[in-house]
């Protein structure tokens, strides 16, 4: 099995992606986006960055790449996606996942750790998870303002949809908490069906034992299940 | 074929919140200037070569829907005018 991560002209976490995998004994390799899918590939991983300059809208002009009709092709036949950052940017922009990651309450570019609460503990990148459990990662976004209508993000609630919410060190779901104004404080969700995700946080970040905390493995571990 | 131009506007839906636009209001105020609200809008200039008006505002209207706005957050109209 061979998780490719895919590079677009922009990206700057795809050799992160790719060692944190690797460091976890997954698979993984570089893809740049114009080579198209390696027939190996066993799972997806939209790295993050500033593909094509953010222009128009972050995740705009990648979303609309042709490799992304190969990912949505593969995603419909069941192989793991999981977008990170920017490629949670570009898994909103091509409806693999709902909604829109947008300017940040702030206004501001945000690089900092941030508590999350998980959600739904019965999905791939949540699994080795409890439901309620507080973890840290860190995030580093301009766009990162989760923006649906209310009846929609009611119906992801209510679907069990939300991987992560932004929170306070005891798991608090409060405004101070919420580094970005995103709706309902998320910071993931899953497309239609749980084996693809988007996050803004970044847990390959977070994966490395020599780095810290290893908060982010077990969303990475997603992959090897 | 007629040349046409067809000017796109993309704006945040009603509602959406708009840091940026927020944050250009509140310098234009610390300049002096009194002002009750400020929106923003991209917008963009399609040069069209189309039989009809009504055949461009639709190409317009598609390239709007596909790429340029993104209809989570946004609405957009289309006005079509001859070029010359």
């Amino acid at each position: 099995m061979t998780i490719a991560v895919i590079q677009f002209g922009g990206s700057n976490c795809d050799r992160d992606s790719v060692q944190a995998l690797e460091s976890m004994g997954v698979a993984a390799e570089l893809v740049w986006h114009e080579d198209g899918l390696p027939e190996d590939t066993t799972g997806i991983m939209l790295p993050g960055g500033f593909s094509y300059g953010d222009y128009l809208r972050a995740g705009a002009m990648a979303a609309r790449s042709p490799i992304m009709a190969d990912v949505r092709d593969a995603a419909a036949d069941g192989t793991p996606v999981l977008g990170v950052c920017n490629g949670a940017q570009i898994g909103c922009e091509s409806t693999l996942t709902p909604g829109a990651f947008t300017t940040n309450e702030s206004a501001r570019f945000q690089c900092e750790h941030v508590h999350l609460r998980v959600e739904n503990a019965d999905t791939p990148w949540t699994a080795q998870y409890e439901e309620g459990e507080v973890i840290e990662l860190p995030i580093a976004h301009g766009e990162g303002r989760y923006e649906i209508t209310d009846e929609r993000l009611d119906e992801l609630e209510r679907d069990g949809r939300i991987l992560f919410k932004y929170c306070d060190a005891e798991g608090e779901v409060t405004p101070e908490a919420n580094p970005n104004g995103s709706k309902h404080a998320v910071a993931g969700v899953t497309g239609e069906r749980d084996h693809v995700a988007v996050m803004m946080p970044h847990p390959e970040r977070a994966s490395l034992d020599d780095l810290g905390r290893t908060d982010g493995q077990p969303v990475l571990d997603g992959f090897a299940d | 074929m007629t040349a046409f131009t067809a000017t796109v506007t993309v704006r945040l839906k009603h509602g959406v919140l708009d840091p940026e636009a927020e944050t250009t209001q509140r310098s234009l105020e610390r300049l002096g200037f009194e002002l009750e609200d400020l929106r923003s809008a991209d917008m963009f200039e399609l040069d069209i070569d189309a039989d009809s008006a009504d055949a461009a505002a639709d190409r317009a209207d598609e390239m709007a829907e596909r790429l340029l706005a993104n209809p989570t957050i946004h609405d957009y109209d289309v006005e079509v005018m001859a070029r010359e």
